[in-house]
């Protein structure tokens, strides 16, 4: 752990499905302003370590702090009030809404009024890139704008943690390296702080400072992108012990 | 601002009609204005905040009965008895609404619970006392002319006007919400609930209110036909058909649209008239035609217009874009 105090701090969390171990002490911290990246294998439990900072989930074990004060309990709308914005793995747009609309909900969170609301979208959706198309139905989106909807939506909420879910599968090399360029300059300018699941190694290089890495539902080693890929444990994890 | 001319002009047209209407195409027009008021306080629910209540007569049953009940016992002005209404309907609307939210029911189960309540409802007043049971409570009628609004009583176009008011006055209220934070909020939850939550929206919150408002809007409706028609029947007012009834309009015109209520009660109503009148005309008379018609009519509608007849209108128009009801 780093030496400043840590915006989020996941303490040994654990979580049961029928008996089944998804997640088994797991722990991760983020500092202010830093960019985390939590990659593992598919099944890892990644995702369900982002539901229950996001309160989807409750742990059965550990304990999740944003600031000092436990997220553990709180229901996802608190959750996101406290601070924390995330993006969902399978898109979830507003469909019938249109692209300005479903930002206009996201800065609802905050903003006074409808006004105001509407007057944040559209600085959210010009610096995303997504400005043109903000008239659009939500629904006839292509996959690469429904998850830039996602993180524009996310950030709308003005986030001091955002959560991002896979926001690079599926996207062209260009468009990952566009995303990538707005999340370092949103970090860099605003100081936001980036807890991201990613399979995408290119954007996990590119863009984290520190890499945590999970199997099985437990943690393997964490350490910075160049570390990490070297690490045997990581290998193993992926490739299984003979291709190590 | 074509849109806002062709409402006005509707609206000029509904307020002049009295000076050439007769009394039968009247009682017609009040019928349409107030099918068009049912379904626009539905659609808030369903259309804004995508709950289905298929048992909303329990609210227009519960503004009426109260209201007629305390004006007939006790000589309580309509309008007061309208406040008391209005309340109650509210209050069933947040214990329904709670009751079903805090245990997650949801869609089609959430609808049947709304119809569990309103046939329950309509069980209950067929066996309270002093309410006339099902053999119906009537409203004592001192005269047909004048305007009484505090005691709702008077001309047939006090009625008329009244109506028109409440339905133009919902019609601005929708709009209104529906560019609201709540507006946004119930929209957000009908699209996607988890979603929804991500983005800091109380769900349970949000939901229940477009379920007290709605009743209470719904209520003041009923409260409207009890002094109108001045009859109150248990199997009627809480019953299935006036559910459904309430429901077809926005359905037909399009459901979450704010023009959609109205021209569905545009078109059905006027409708349902003719049916009446041709099978009079024709001396045979079977049962349950009207809705079988109803039924044909919503058939179409489903399979060929299934966002209803309003934005495929509106499209026809060229009128789509922002700010279009």
């Amino acid at each position: 752990m780093s030496g400043a105090p840590a915006l989020l701090a996941v303490e040994a969390v654990a979580k049961n499905f029928r008996g089944l171990r998804a997640v088994d002490g797991v722990s991760f911290s983020a500092a202010k302003g830093e960019i985390v990246a939590l990659i593992g294998p598919n099944g890892a439990g990644k995702t369900t370590v982002f539901n229950m900072i996001a309160g989807v989930f409750e742990p059965d074990g550990g304990d999740i702090l944003l600031d000092g004060h436990s997220l553990v309990g709180l229901r996802p709308d608190q959750v996101c009030r406290a601070g924390v914005g995330r993006t969902f793995q399978l898109v979830k747009p507003f469909g019938n809404l249109s692209v300005e609309e479903n930002v206009v909900v996201g800065a609802l969170r905050w903003a006074a009024d409808v006004t105001e609301s509407r007057h944040r979208a559209i600085a959210v959706l010009e610096m995303l890139g997504l400005a043109d198309k903000r008239r659009m139905p939500a629904r006839s989106l292509t996959l690469p704008d429904r998850k830039c909807l996602e993180v524009a939506r996310a950030l709308a909420t003005r986030p001091k943690l955002l959560l991002l879910d896979e926001v690079m599968a599926g996207l062209r090399p260009v468009e990952t390296d566009r995303m990538v360029e707005t999340f370092q300059r949103l970090n860099q300018e605003t100081g936001l702080t980036i807890v991201l699941i990613e399979h995408v190694m290119r954007a996990v290089m590119a863009l984290s400072h520190r890499v945590v890495v999970i199997n099985s539902g437990k943690p393997v080693c964490e350490g910075s992108p160049a570390e990490v890929v070297r690490d045997p444990r990581v290998l193993e994890c992926y490739l299984g012990e003979e291709g190590a | 601002m074509k849109q806002h001319f062709a409402l006005i002009a509707l609206l000029v047209l509904f307020a002049l009609a009295p000076l050439a209407a007769g009394p039968y195409l009247l009682s017609v027009l009040m019928l349409v204005l107030y099918m068009a008021y049912l379904g626009q306080a539905w659609n808030i629910m369903m259309g804004f905040a995508g709950q289905l209540s298929l048992g909303h007569s329990l609210y227009g049953g519960l503004g009426a009965y109260v209201a007629a009940a305390l004006f007939a016992q006790f000589g309580v002005p309509g309008a007061l008895g309208l406040v008391a209404g209005v309340a109650v309907a509210v209050a069933a609307g947040a214990a329904i609404g709670a009751l079903g939210f805090r245990f997650g029911v949801k869609g089609v189960y959430f609808a049947l619970l709304t119809i569990a309540f309103a046939e329950f409802t309509r069980v209950l007043f067929e066996h309270i006392p002093g309410l006339g049971g099902p053999g119906g409570l009537f409203l004592p009628v001192a005269s047909r002319s004048g305007v009484d609004l505090l005691y709702l009583r008077g001309h047939p176009l006090m009625f008329y006007y009244l109506i028109l008011a409440m339905t133009a006055g919902i019609f601005l209220l929708c709009r209104r919400l529906l560019d609201s934070r709540l507006g946004f909020y119930w929209l957000a939850v009908r699209e996607d609930q988890e979603a929804a939550a991500a983005l800091g929206i109380n769900v349970f919150r949000a939901k229940l209110w477009a379920v007290m408002l709605s009743a209470g809007l719904t209520s003041a409706g009923g409260v409207f036909f009890a002094f109108y028609y001045n009859s109150l029947f248990p199997a009627q007012a809480f019953g299935m058909g006036r559910s459904i009834d309430i429901i077809l309009a926005p359905i037909v015109g399009g459901l979450g649209t704010l023009f959609g209520p109205i021209l569905g009660a545009l078109i059905l109503t006027p409708l349902g008239e003719v049916i009446t009148w041709g099978t009079e005309a024709m001396g045979y008379n079977p049962a349950g035609l009207k809705q079988l018609c109803y039924g044909l009519a919503m058939l179409g509608i489903v399979k060929f217009r299934p966002d209803g007849v309003w934005p495929w209108l509106r499209r026809r128009l060229g009128w789509d874009g922002e700010g279009t009801p």
